[in-house]
C-alpha cells in the first residue's frame, strides 16, 4: 500500500511530485499533460527504451509555439545555421536541460521522430547537439518546436546571433606541445639507457655516436617548438622587469641543451638531453593537470546570453501586422511586442497593456513593480502577465544596462595584475642560484680552471625549479577538481591564490543571502472570521497575480466561496463580492482609500515589505507581509567569517529587511542599501583603493560590474545550467553554507605548496651539492629531477586529498 | 653488428608512425569530447534490443 503510494506521487517521466491531480495514462502516473505528451511521442516511436536507460529522466516542457516565430525570419536562420546547401543543413544549439544518459540517447535518435533529421550529435560536457536535417522536410523552427515538445528546448539568444569564432586551438596547442615532449622523453629514455651503467664496453664504443646524435634529434623539436611558452614567458617578464618562474627555468632549458650540444659535437660526454626531455613533459604535464575546464559552465558571460534574439515588431500593415526582427534591428520608434516571461530588451515607453516587470535581475528589487501606459520601462526587465506594447526609445546598444558593460572593467584582465606565490619566490630563487653558480666557478677558476665551465652550467642545470614549477600546478588543479566536486566551480587555478587573500567579504542580497524560491508571509492586523477566511480563498483562487497565487498556498483550504462578483483592477488590487460581503484585496493606497479603522495604530503603520492589504466591507482589517527568506546557516557563514574578514552587506533593494538582518547576523556587519549596479561596482573599487582585498558574492546582472570589479567575484546559482553573469566562480546556492569551508580550504592549499617549496628545496641543495664539487654526472641528473618532480606531485597529490576529505563530512 | 643501424631505424619509424597517429587524433578533435562516446558506445546495441523486445511483445499478442 505505501509503496503504491509511493509511485502514485511521483511523475513517470520528470520525476517530480504529482500535486492535486496526477494524470492516470498507459498505467503511469504523470505531473502534467506536458509529460503525457512526451511519453505519447516517445512511446509511439519506439523510443520508450528512454525511461529504462534511467529513472525518470525527463523533462516536463514549458514552452509556447509563437515563442519561436523568429526562426523563420531568413537573416536570423541563415547566422544560426552551421552549414547550408539546398538541401541539408547543420545547426548546434545549447540545450541546458541535457543532464543524463537518456538524454543523449533520446537526443541522437531524433532521426526516428521525424524523417527529415539525418543525423545529431551531443557533446554531454558542454551541453550541445549538432544536428543535420534536410531543409525541404522540416524548417529550423519546426526543429526547434520539436525537441521543444520533448521537453529539450534549446537555449538561443543574443550570443548566438554573433558568430564565434572556433576557441579549440589554445587548448590543443598545449597538448601538441605535451605530445611531443612525451614523444621525444620515451625515446631518448631509450636511447640513453645503455650509457647509463657501460661505460666502456666494446660495442658501445662504437655506436654511441649514432645513439648521441639520435637524442640530439629528438631533443630539437623539445626545445624549439615544447618550450617555446617559457622562452616567450621569460622574456616577456625580463622584459618588464620581473624575474618570474620561467626566467630560471628558460636559462635551464638553454643550458641543458647548449652544454650537451657541446658535449656530444667534442666527443666528451653523452650530455643531458634525457634530463631536458624529461623535465619539459612534467612541466607541461603540470600545465595541463592545472587546465581543469568546466566546459559546460561559461565565466565569460554578458548581457547578450541573457538578451532574445529578435522580437516581435509592429509594422502597421494590415496584411502582415506582426514581424520578426533581429534585435539589432530596432531603431527608436518601433512599435514592439512583449508577452508573458519575455526579456525586454531596450528601453522603451509602455503604449499598451498591462506591465508588470521584474527587474530583480537588474537592480536586485525583489518584486516585480506595476507600470501605467505612458511609464519608461528599462532594459532587462522580465514581463509578467499578459500582452504589453512599447515604443522603443533607443537601440539595444545604447540601453541602460547594456551600457554598463562598456565600463572598462569588463576588459581588463585580472589574472594579469596578481603576482602569484610562484613567482613571488622565483625572485629571491633565481638571485640565489645565479650567484651560487658564480661564486663556485670563482672558485673552481683557482682550483682547477678545466672544470670552471662545467661547474657553472652544472649549477644551473640541477637548480632548474622543475619542482618549484610543479607544486602549484599540481595543488591547484587537484583544489580545483575536489572543489568542482563540491559544486563550487571556480574559472582557474588562479582564483583560488586570490581566495587566500581575502580580507573583505560583500553580500548581495536579494537572490544571494536570501532565496527566490520561498517567501515567508505573515499576517498583521485583526483576526479573520471564517466566513472572510472563505471568500478571502475563493477570490485568491480567482486571480492570476503572483502574489495571490503564494497567498493561496499557504491559505488552509477547507472550503472556498466562490464569489459572484470578481472584478481585477490592475495595478490595484481584487474587487470581490458574495452575497452582502464586499471584499477588497490589493495596495495600501486602493484599500485604505474609503475603509473605515476599527484599529487605529494600523491607520499610520509604515510598510516597507511587499504588502497585500484587505478590507471588508470597506472596513480596514489588516495585511499580509512577504519576507525574503535567508539561506540555511546564513547566521553561521557569517559568524563563522567575521572572525577574520569584515563583512558588507551590499543591496540594490530598499532598506525594509534592515532589522530582520541586524538581528540574524554577528555585530560589525555593515549594511548598504539602494545600491544601484553602477554604485556596486564603484563602492567595490572604493574598498580596494584602501587597500582591501574583496570577495564579492552575487547573483544577478545587477552584480556583473560589482563581479568584474572585486578581486574574486563569486556567483550564487539556484541552478547551475542557467547562465550566471561575468565571474571568477559559480557555487550552487545548495553549498553557500559551505563559503567558510571553501575559503580555509584556499589557505590550506597555500600551505601545502609553501611546504612542497620547502621539500623542493631540499631536492636542489642535495643536487647543488654534486653540481658545486665538480661531479654531476648525466645519470644522476636523471635520477634527480624525475624524483623530486614525482615526489612533490605524490606530496601535494596526498595533502590535497586529505584536506578534500575533511570538506566532504 | 651493423644490423642496429636498421633495427634503430625501424624503431624510430615505429614511434613517429604512433606520434603521427596521436597528432591526428588530436586534430581531429577525437579528444575535445571525451564522455558522450563513452557513453554511446553502450546504446548501439541497446537499441536493437528494444526494437526485438517491440517485436517479441507484438509477436505474443498476435499468437495469443
Amino acid at each position: 500500500m505505501s509503496m503504491n503510494d509511493m509511485e502514485n506521487s511521483t511523475c513517470f517521466h520528470c520525476g517530480d511530485t504529482c500535486k492535486d491531480e496526477a494524470i492516470l495514462f498507459a498505467e503511469k502516473n504523470f505531473c502534467c499533460s506536458g509529460c503525457k505528451t512526451v511519453y505519447e511521442i516517445l512511446n509511439s516511436s519506439d523510443l520508450s527504451y528512454y525511461y529504462e536507460l534511467e529513472e525518470s529522466p525527463g523533462i516536463s516542457p514549458k514552452f509556447s509555439a509563437d515563442k519561436f516565430d523568429f526562426l523563420d525570419n531568413a537573416e536570423i536562420k541563415e547566422r544560426l545555421l552551421e552549414f547550408n546547401d539546398d538541401k541539408l543543413q547543420i545547426v548546434s544549439f545549447t540545450i541546458p536541460s541535457i543532464h543524463c544518459s537518456s538524454c543523449i540517447w533520446i537526443l541522437e535518435n531524433l532521426n526516428k521522430l521525424h524523417g527529415g533529421i539525418k543525423s545529431s550529435q551531443v557533446d554531454f560536457p558542454r551541453k550541445k547537439i549538432r544536428i543535420s536535417f534536410l531543409g525541404e522536410d522540416l524548417s529550423l523552427k519546426d526543429l526547434v518546436i520539436l525537441l521543444s515538445r520533448v521537453g529539450y528546448e534549446p537555449y538561443i539568444s543574443l550570443e548566438n546571433f554573433e558568430k564565434e569564432e572556433k576557441t579549440s586551438s589554445p587548448d590543443r596547442q598545449l597538448v601538441y606541445k605535451l605530445g611531443v615532449a612525451g614523444f621525444a622523453f620515451g625515446n631518448i629514455m631509450f636511447l640513453s639507457f645503455p650509457e647509463y651503467f657501460e661505460m666502456n664496453e666494446f660495442w658501445l664504443e662504437r655506436f654511441k655516436h649514432v645513439f648521441r646524435w639520435l637524442m640530439f634529434a629528438f631533443s630539437l623539436p623539445v626545445v624549439f617548438y615544447s618550450a617555446t611558452d617559457y622562452f616567450v614567458s621569460a622574456y616577456k617578464g625580463l622584459r618588464s622587469g620581473i624575474l618570474n618562474i620561467d626566467v630560471p627555468i628558460a636559462l635551464g632549458i638553454a643550458v641543458l641543451f647548449l652544454r650537451s650540444t657541446a658535449e656530444i659535437i667534442l666527443d666528451i660526454g653523452t650530455g643531458f638531453f634525457d634530463s631536458l626531455s624529461g623535465l619539459l613533459f612534467f612541466l607541461l604535464l603540470g600545465r595541463f593537470f592545472q587546465q581543469k575546464t568546466y566546459s559546460f559552465l561559461s565565466f565569460e558571460r554578458d548581457y547578450k546570453s541573457y538578451f532574445p534574439i529578435a522580437v516581435t515588431r509592429l509594422t502597421g500593415d494590415k496584411n502582415h501586422p506582426e514581424e520578426q526582427v533581429p534585435v539589432y534591428k530596432i531603431e527608436k520608434g518601433d512599435r514592439v511586442i512583449i508577452r508573458n516571461e519575455e526579456l525586454i530588451p531596450m528601453d522603451c515607453i509602455l503604449i499598451n497593456g498591462a506591465a508588470r516587470i521584474d527587474y530583480s535581475f537588474v537592480t536586485g528589487e525583489a518584486e516585480a513593480v506595476q507600470k501605467k501606459s505612458g511609464d519608461k520601462l528599462f532594459a532587462g526587465g522580465r514581463q509578467q502577465g499578459g500582452i504589453i506594447e512599447v515604443e522603443a526609445l533607443k537601440p539595444v546598444q545604447q540601453s541602460y544596462l547594456t551600457e554598463l558593460w562598456s565600463d572598462e572593467v569588463f576588459k581588463k584582465d585580472k589574472a594579469s595584475e596578481f603576482q602569484n606565490l610562484t613567482n613571488q619566490i622565483s625572485r629571491r630563487f633565481t638571485f640565489g642560484v645565479l650567484s651560487i653558480a658564480i661564486i663556485a666557478t670563482i672558485f673552481w677558476m683557482f682550483l682547477d680552471p678545466s672544470k670552471a665551465w662545467n661547474v657553472f652550467t652544472a649549477v644551473l642545470i640541477i637548480a632548474c625549479p622543475c619542482a618549484i614549477a610543479l607544486a602549484a600546478p599540481f595543488t591547484l588543479g587537484n583544489l580545483l577538481r575536489i572543489l568542482g566536486k563540491n559544486q563550487f566551480y571556480l574559472k582557474d587555478a588562479g582564483v583560488i591564490e586570490q581566495l587566500d587573500k581575502i580580507d573583505t567579504v560583500v553580500f548581495d542580497k536579494t537572490g544571494t543571502i536570501t532565496t527566490s524560491k520561498r517567501d515567508s508571509i505573515y499576517y498583521e492586523g485583526m483576526e479573520l472570521s471564517e466566513e472572510e477566511l472563505q471568500l478571502l480563498g475563493g477570490s485568491l483562487r480567482a486571480s492570476n497575480h503572483p502574489l495571490s497565487r503564494s497567498l493561496y498556498e499557504i491559505l488552509k483550504k477547507n472550503q472556498i466561496t466562490v464569489p459572484e462578483h470578481f472584478e481585477e483592477l490592475t495595478g490595484k488590487g481584487l474587487q470581490t463580492s458574495h452575497h452582502t460581503m464586499n471584499l477588497k484585496l490589493g495596495s495600501e493606497d486602493f484599500v485604505k482609500k474609503n475603509s473605515s479603522f476599527h484599529d487605529t495604530a494600523l491607520i499610520e503603520k509604515e510598510h516597507k515589505n511587499t504588502s497585500v492589504h484587505l478590507s471588508f466591507n470597506d472596513s480596514y482589517k489588516g495585511c499580509f507581509n512577504f519576507q525574503n527568506s535567508y539561506r540555511e546557516g546564513l547566521s553561521e557563514v557569517f559568524s563563522r567569517l567575521v572572525e577574520k574578514k569584515e563583512l558588507i552587506i551590499l543591496s540594490g533593494d530598499n532598506s525594509g529587511e534592515k532589522q530582520k538582518l541586524e538581528s540574524m547576523l554577528p555585530a560589525g556587519t555593515r549594511m548598504v542599501f539602494n545600491q544601484s549596479p553602477g554604485d556596486k561596482l564603484q563602492f567595490i573599487s572604493e574598498l580596494q583603493k584602501q587597500g582591501k582585498k574583496v570577495l564579492m558574492v552575487g547573483d544577478g546582472l545587477n552584480d556583473a560590474g560589482a563581479l568584474a570589479q572585486s578581486n574574486v567575484g563569486i556567483a550564487i546559482s539556484e541552478d547551475i545550467n542557467v547562465f550566471s553573469p561575468a565571474c571568477d566562480g559559480i557555487m550552487d546556492a545548495s553549498r553557500f553554507f559551505q563559503l567558510p569551508d571553501f575559503l580555509e580550504l584556499s589557505s590550506r592549499a597555500i600551505s601545502v605548496i609553501k611546504w612542497s617549496f620547502v621539500l623542493s628545496l631540499c631536492y636542489n641543495l642535495v643536487g647543488l651539492a654534486f653540481a658545486v664539487s665538480g661531479n654531476l654526472m648525466p645519470v644522476v641528473a636523471a635520477i634527480l629531477m624525475p624524483l623530486s618532480s614525482i615526489s612533490i606531485v605524490v606530496f601535494t597529490t596526498l595533502a590535497t586529498q586529505l584536506l578534500g576529505k575533511k570538506i566532504q563530512r | 653488428m651493423d644490423i642496429i643501424y636498421l633495427l634503430l631505424g625501424i624503431s624510430v619509424l615505429v614511434a613517429i608512425a604512433f606520434f603521427t597517429a596521436f597528432i591526428i587524433s588530436v586534430r581531429k578533435g577525437q579528444y575535445d569530447d571525451v564522455y558522450t562516446p563513452s557513453v554511446r558506445m553502450l546504446f548501439e546495441d541497446e537499441l536493437v534490443k528494444t526494437k526485438s523486445e517491440k517485436n517479441q511483445s507484438l509477436n505474443k499478442v498476435k499468437s495469443s
